[in-house]
């Protein structure tokens, strides 16, 4: 493998897998505050897309970016407040269901307010094009700023990967986030109240902190992180209808592999499987490129050739949930797994 | 939902012994007539849908209604039945096996309870919602691996089969959907049997304990683990007959069946009929039917009013409309009912008003949106109406919110006289067990 | 396991630790076949902690507890109730929206061999209803059959609490505060509930009620900071000079009004 394609399609796997995490970290927080797991979390995340994509629409990217994540958070508030606290008294599966029945609706108005075909959502100009071109000669490694220079089209055999710049700036944004969050949460008065209410509701409302407000702040900060992750990945990948159930599913995997209730844990699962899903998609090897290495001879006509013969690049798309039947063979805990549902 | 349980009236209604025939009876003898009664093709499409329907929802709530297990993955275990159903049926046409096909089905439980078996060990390892997350993964996997082996799975076009094959059984060679119909009906009934008399074996009533409290029967002797993994089992295994019900009936299998919308249409309808008590799964599976192939039909908006539904349904009613039923039946039983008569015609005018209002808004908006090249005008139950035009919007919107308003006043007053009615019965209960 | 062992229930230096807090430092203790313990000491002494130890709730640290001569290291709780060690719980744990007599009978299938069976009707288990019925009529809960556990009073809950403990013929019960929360009658009423029904039977219970203590016991544990500091009668325990300085004090002087007021 080359090396530009391997540093190149890691950076690729991280930027995918802090884009897994800025939505793993909301559903974290708001599973460890309120014990509810938010099954709409992947729609707040499209809702956050499509908020962004009219805003730019009007008045530039810059205020999508600023703008969306607020206001799908106050949307995120209201439903805590008014609908998710209601189904409370009633256990977790109720909870569960309510946020179910939301992601249902959020993907009907969605449709309804945008249509279903894929919008153009795209980054902004300043943020097009690539931020750096890795550039392999066949004696030496290179590094260019912006596109691929003359070199690549010049010397034969000069592999050039590029990395776009909309991804670097996704992965600020991320990292931002993260630290923004982490501060908020250890070094702020509120920070700590949030902390304690974790473990201690009760305590805290002794206390005279008024933990259902907490509580509906958490909720609303937790669905204004996955509509920025949306702002970011609507405008990296596609913004369509389907965005939602597509990453719901891995975010929920990764939050079984991390171990549920666990920051750590969804960091790092998180990135493990946005670095593997970028190797795997770039990948052609099977089954049968290991047997045939190892000396095993596998012909069209073994059995289960159809089994063998698939390729990575194909498995990509489920390797998040073979991953999650492998953790809970091993490891049922998860990564880093503290709470249980 | 507290009130009706107070009593254990449901527990003292399944004692009485005439009432258990007449139930069961009835339920043939429904299942007996109805297409006698509704007699024209679309009838008897749905009623065999009904049927299969019915099944796979009693199947899918011996996990959530009686073990308190949530699967958004569950038509993973009807769906792999419909295709190992589709595959037998087509080996039995080549001749490769002899298989009645009024067998098949039995073969499809065969596949699905082999499938709980597999993934059901590992999706059991855990409980409560990381149980549900893990559904939802074995489901995609599943799917998306429905999507990789076209093999078997028959890509885009998915597989056909025929069950017009082998030798007729007295005549019998289920080429008529009413031969059809009558073979899903005997299915539906034995397999409502037998996962009722599921429910009055110790694996069933140790399932309802695990449901109430997974820790503490730990420490009676049970692995909670092996309590819901046979469940698992048993679950999957019906879940497969009405895979493969339903592969007899369409005679055709695509991807979709495993994917989440069906796994998702499951759990909708069955919580909606009603996870508490036995027959809320039936009411729920009639309901799916009803709403995928006359709602559709009806409404471009209908998945709409179903999220509506649905969310509301959890927030006012988790127990579903069987829940619904049976306080209004307790209330009965207790002669106390009909005062009440007036105020759920109040509530259901009022109600009516509020629909009526906000589903002109929401058709409007979905004509508008999806229709567009048929022009501003559409019609809606019978009468014209311009959705571009603001008197019809002033009016839509006039309607709704003083149905809003008059619903608002309505339901208090219920809640008021409903609180009434309850007290009124709790003095009944204390005045009988003092007698006692 | 070996019923003819010296001991029903035995704890050889057990420690547990959370983290880097211990709470049980040490804990040993040998009952005897058909001995009557309370266990008795501060709160934050550990006896819950304890109770959760030898039941399998969570595994000990270090050190051995033995069940009839049998260890019982890292047992999961249902195979140590499968050997005959049955416990109750100090906040109700109930199947709450099964009946009373439901619950008793979840609590009887698996001693009599029921176990995952989906091929027989309960109606037709002879044996299981019929010891159902029987610690139905024990806890004297025969009158609320058919209510569902969620809609008991307290002190019902409690006695259902208990019924299920015992309705396994488990030989070695573990009661953790069965009269917590209960009024003087109750409390007196109970006692004598239990005392009924452990006929035969092993049991270590935790109390803080003194009155119960020394009407209900045999012997007594004392255990603080995580060690059992003191094991005997309970005049001896009242007497030994460590029980006092330790925790006794103002509890000796509520005991001894308790004594005088029999």
């Amino acid at each position: 493998m080359d090396v530009s394609y391997f540093l190149i399609s890691l950076l690729n796997g991280l930027s995918v897998g802090l884009l897994l995490f800025m939505l793993a970290s909301g559903l974290t927080l708001i599973f460890s505050m309120m014990g509810v797991l938010n099954f709409a979390h992947a729609s707040f995340y499209m809702v956050g897309a499509y908020v962004a994509y009219t805003i730019t629409q009007a008045i530039g990217f810059w205020w999508g970016l600023l703008l969306a994540p607020p206001i799908v958070g106050l949307m995120g508030a209201a439903f805590e407040r008014y609908a998710l606290r209601r189904v409370h008294k009633f256990g977790h599966v109720p909870e569960l269901l309510i946020t179910f029945g939301l992601s249902y609706l959020i993907l009907e108005l969605v449709g309804l307010i945008w249509g279903r075909q894929a919008l153009n959502f795209l980054p902004p100009e300043s943020l097009q094009g690539p931020l750096f071109t890795v550039v392999q000669l066949p004696e030496a490694l290179q590094f260019a700023w912006g596109s691929p220079p003359e070199v690549c089209k010049t010397v034969a055999g000069a592999i050039c990967t590029q990395f776009p710049s909309f991804r670097a700036f996704g992965m600020g944004v991320a990292v931002l986030m993260l630290v923004s969050v982490w501060l908020l949460l250890t070094r702020t008065r509120i920070g700590l109240v949030i902390q304690a209410a974790l473990t201690h509701p009760d305590a805290v409302e002794a206390l005279g902190h008024n933990v259902p407000r907490v509580l509906m702040l958490v909720f609303g900060g937790g669905t204004a992180l996955a509509a920025l992750a949306g702002v970011i990945g609507g405008a990296l990948r596609v913004t369509e209808p389907s965005m939602a159930l597509a990453v719901g599913a891995v975010v929920f995997a990764v939050i079984v592999i991390g171990g549920m209730g666990s920051l750590a844990g969804a960091f790092v699962a998180s990135l493990a499987l946005g670095v593997i899903d970028s190797f795997a998609v770039g990948s052609d090897s099977s089954l049968a490129d290991i047997f045939k290495a190892v000396g095993l001879g596998i012909t069209p006509d073994t059995f289960g050739y159809v089994v063998w013969s698939v390729k990575m690049s194909q498995v990509a798309a489920i390797l998040p949930y073979l991953l999650l039947v492998l953790i809970l063979i091993f490891r049922p805990k998860g990564l880093f797994g503290t709470r249980e549902g | 939902m507290t009130a009706l349980q107070q009593t254990g009236w449901a527990d003292r209604f399944r004692h009485i012994n005439t009432g258990r025939w007449m139930v069961w009876g009835g339920y043939a003898l429904v299942m007996i007539a109805a297409p006698l009664l509704w007699k024209s093709s679309l009838s008897l499409t749905m009623l065999t849908q009904m049927g299969i329907s019915i099944i796979a929802c009693l199947a899918f709530n011996m996990l959530l209604g009686q073990g308190g297990m949530l699967s958004f993955g569950h038509a993973v275990y009807s769906g792999l039945g419909s295709f190992f159903a589709i595959h037998a049926l087509n080996m039995a046409s080549k001749g490769q096996i002899t298989l009645p096909v009024s067998l098949v089905p039995l073969v499809a439980g065969g596949f699905g309870a082999l499938f709980a078996v597999l993934l059901g060990f590992v999706t059991t390892k855990k409980a409560g919602t990381p149980f549900a997350m893990i559904t939802l993964g074995v489901g995609e996997l599943v799917a998306a691996m429905a999507l990789m082996f076209p093999g078997f799975f028959g890509g885009e076009g998915g597989i056909t089969g025929n069950r017009v094959q082998g030798q007729p059984f007295l005549g019998i060679t289920y080429g008529p959907q009413i031969q059809l119909y009558y073979l899903i009906a005997i299915y539906t009934f034995i397999c409502t049997a037998l996962m009722f008399a599921f429910t009055r074996t110790p694996l069933g009533r140790m399932l309802n304990a695990v449901r109430d409290n997974p820790e503490r029967v730990e420490f009676i002797g049970y692995n909670t683990q092996f309590v819901r993994y046979f469940a698992f089992i048993a679950s999957g295994f019906f879940m497969g007959i009405a895979g493969g019900l339903a592969a007899l009936n369409f005679e055709i299998v695509t991807a979709e069946v495993v994917g989440a919308t069906r796994s998702g249409a499951y759990l909708l309808f069955t919580f909606l009929g009603g996870a508490v008590f036995f027959f809320g799964p039936i009411i729920g599976a009639v309901l799916l039917v009803l709403a995928l192939v006359l709602l559709s039909e009806l409404t471009q908006a209908w998945l709409l009013y179903l999220g509506l539904v649905f969310t509301f349904m959890v927030m006012f009613a988790p127990g579903g409309i069987s829940s619904l039923i049976m306080m209004n039946l307790r209330v009965a039983s207790f002669g106390k009912l009909r005062p009440l008569i007036g105020s759920y015609l109040a509530l259901a005018g009022t109600a009516a008003t509020v629909l009526l209002g906000a589903a002109v808004m929401i058709e409007m908006v979905y004509h508008l949106q999806l229709n567009e090249a048929l022009g501003p005008v559409m019609k809606f139950m019978g009468a014209s109406l311009n959705a571009k035009g603001f008197d019809t919007w002033f009016g839509a919107c006039f309607v709704m919110l003083v149905g809003l308003v008059m619903f608002e006043m309505a339901r208090r007053q219920f809640v008021k006289e409903w609180g009434r009615t309850q007290e009124e019965i709790e003095r009944l209960i204390k005045q009988r067990e003092a007698a006692t | 396991m070996n019923p003819a062992a010296e001991f029903a229930l035995e704890l050889r230096d057990v420690r547990k630790s959370f983290g880097k807090t211990e709470i049980i430092r040490g804990a040993s203790l040998q009952v005897r076949p058909g001995e009557r313990v309370a266990v008795i000491g501060p709160n934050g002494a550990g006896k819950s902690t304890l109770f959760n130890l030898i039941s399998g709730r969570f595994g000990s640290t270090s050190g051995d507890i033995l069940l009839h001569g049998e260890k019982l290291d890292g047992l999961k709780p249902y195979e140590i109730n499968r050997k005959g060690l049955a416990r109750s719980f100090q906040v109700s744990n109930l199947f709450v929206r099964l009946s009373v007599f439901e619950n008793l009978r979840c609590a009887v299938l698996w001693s009599l061999n029921y176990k995952y069976s989906f091929w027989r009707f309960l109606a037709d288990a002879k044996d299981a209803n019929a010891r159902a019925e029987e610690v139905m009529h024990m806890i004297k809960l025969d009158k609320r059959r058919d209510v569902l556990a969620m809609n008991l009073t307290y002190a019902e809950q409690r006695a259902l609490e208990i019924g299920i403990t015992i309705a396994g013929g488990a030989s070695v019960i573990l009661l953790d505060e069965p009269t917590a929360g209960m009024s003087r009658s109750e409390t007196a009423r109970f006692v004598n509930l239990i005392r009924e029904i452990t006929v035969g039977k092993t049991l270590l219970t935790v109390e803080h009620d003194m009155g119960v203590v020394f009407g209900l016991a045999d012997k007594i544990a004392v255990l603080v900071y995580g060690e059992v500091i003191a094991f005997d009668t309970p005049e001896k325990v009242r007497a030994n000079d460590r029980v006092k300085e330790a925790y006794l004090g103002s509890v000796l002087a509520e005991a001894q009004a308790a004594e005088a007021g029999h």
